[in-house]
């Protein structure tokens, strides 16, 4: 399948205005075509893999690709599945989502996640928006944390989460990023996360900062936002969690902070761990009176 | 507000956020002398961070080694195979094949690649710029072997040092950027 097919089929399925099932049926097969060679680089879309369907395109391809699928980002797909799952009963206690709190007051999703991560008096520790949630799925659904946390990533209880988030996030596109640093936790996470970001460990001596610390960078063809600069924290956190177009999945910010630390050659992150969190937190205050724009869409 | 943390609740935090999985081993988060600097930016750029940089490059000069053969320029075409490859090495990774050198990640080598990152300086005519001299190719193999005996915290891995790369790799390495024949040359 050439970049010019899959345009053309791409461009076709959304102009007929097919319905939502199909729609994520294309961008499953989508997803398969386009999963060779990852691996091997960084989850980069353009790497040099010989036969690589993309291999000596340009940037500017991509863009315009991407901008062609940006009036119909298939995240619509999970936003619907999860506005969905947080209306309807569910879990041992077969109880829906409404009363969910994620930072003001239950189920106040207006704005909700521009805000998070912060800290929550109930579970005294700073949550972000993935580890809130599995909170009120524990509290008012009685799903088990583990379960989730376990799961691998976009299967199982995780799929269902990464719906919830999409429905929540969405709930929040066009607002501003305003996460506060009043709480004394929220502060000591903030500055948890800073020292995170700089540390450099395992066998490439590799931090984020490696990547992330300077402007108009790339590795290969992928550019890097520069994390410590509002501008690029506020592109990089305002466009999370995001569509993937290179693997047809929908990812969650722990999801990226996930295959962040895979390629930093760090062990493993525990999903909706503190460490997690507070990189998130470095990112989001950083990102702070940047635009919310999630869901995005990605390469 | 960005107080700086203790490093018992930095470790704390650490402890229990991450885990072992395949060969990403929990030990990984130990610091060498080397890393514990470059993770303090601010110490770095002070008078005694300044001093003590110039002792981790000292200590990362001494520890490296000419190859066993004394043969320093490989086949370039098999350089190229490894700076192209970024496998190896992270939990997905067997660690069973060797690791690729991930070059194109950061650098611009045989411009024929279009797919090259920007975090390192370019390659491109890498020997023909700087000659063939015995001072270039002791020099090249240096940094390959371990960067941080030039500057203590470059962002360059320490392929050699931290056994990332194998003697033979390195060579081939070598042979892409200084073997006149090499395309990097052209």
């Amino acid at each position: 399948m050439t970049a010019h097919t899959l345009r053309l089929r791409l461009g076709l399925g959304l102009r007929l205005g097919l319905g939502l099932g199909l729609r994520l049926g294309l961008g499953l097969r989508l997803g398969l075509g386009l999963r060779l060679g990852l691996g091997l680089c960084l989850g980069l879309w353009l790497c040099a893999s010989a036969g690589w369907v993309f291999a000596q395109s340009s940037t500017e391809d991509i863009t315009q690709y991407r901008d062609m699928l940006s009036d119909s980002n298939p995240a619509e797909l999970y936003i619907a599945a999860g506005e969905d799952k947080w209306n309807t009963p569910a879990g041992p206690k077969k109880t829906n989502l409404k009363y969910c709190d994620l930072g003001l007051g239950a189920g106040k999703l207006e704005g909700a996640a521009a805000q998070l991560p912060r800290y929550f008096k109930d579970t005294d520790r700073v949550q972000d928006l993935e580890s809130r949630l599995m909170t009120c799925l524990s509290q008012l659904q009685g799903i088990s944390e583990q379960s989730i946390i376990d799961a691998p990533f976009g299967e199982g209880p995780k799929k269902d989460l990464n719906e919830i988030v999409a429905y929540v996030v969405s709930r929040s596109k066009g607002a501003i990023i305003k996460v506060s640093t009043q709480h004394p936790k929220e502060q000591a996470i903030y500055a948890l996360g800073k020292k995170a970001f700089y540390t450099q460990a395992g066998p490439y001596d590799f931090s984020c900062a490696s990547c992330h610390s300077q402007d108009a960078k790339r590795i290969r063809l992928q550019e890097l936002p520069n994390l410590t600069s509002p501008a690029g924290a506020a592109q990089a956190w305002g466009s999370w969690p995001a569509y993937r177009v290179s693997n047809g999945e929908f990812w969650t910010m722990q999801h990226r902070l996930n295959d962040c630390l895979r390629q930093q050659h760090w062990p493993y992150p525990v999903y909706g761990s503190d460490l997690t969190i507070a990189l998130s937190m470095f990112m989001a205050v950083n990102a702070n009176e940047g635009l919310y724009q999630a869901p995005g869409l990605k390469r | 507000m960005s107080q700086e943390p203790s490093d018992a609740d930095f470790n704390a935090m650490l402890k229990r956020s991450l885990r072992a999985e395949g060969i990403a081993v929990i030990e990984r988060m130990e610091q060498d002398t080397t890393q514990a600097l470059c993770s303090d930016p601010a110490f770095l750029n002070s008078p005694a961070g300044k001093q003590k940089a110039e002792h981790i490059q000292q200590s990362n000069w001494m520890a490296i080694k000419a190859p066993s053969d004394g043969r320093y320029i490989g086949d370039w075409k098999r350089g190229e195979a490894i700076a192209q490859s970024g496998r190896g090495g992270t939990w997905a990774d067997s660690g069973k094949e060797p690791s690729g050198g991930g070059c194109y990640n950061c650098h611009q080598i045989d411009r024929k690649e279009i797919a090259y990152g920007t975090l390192g300086p370019s390659l491109w005519n890498y020997g023909k710029q700087r000659g063939y001299s015995k001072e270039v190719i002791t020099y090249t193999w240096n940094k390959i072997y371990n960067a941080k005996a030039y500057q203590a915290c470059s962002s360059m891995p320490r392929f050699g040092h931290l056994h990332l790369l194998n003697q033979q790799q390195m060579q081939d390495l070598m042979g892409l950027l200084l073997d006149p024949r090499s395309p990097v040359n052209e």
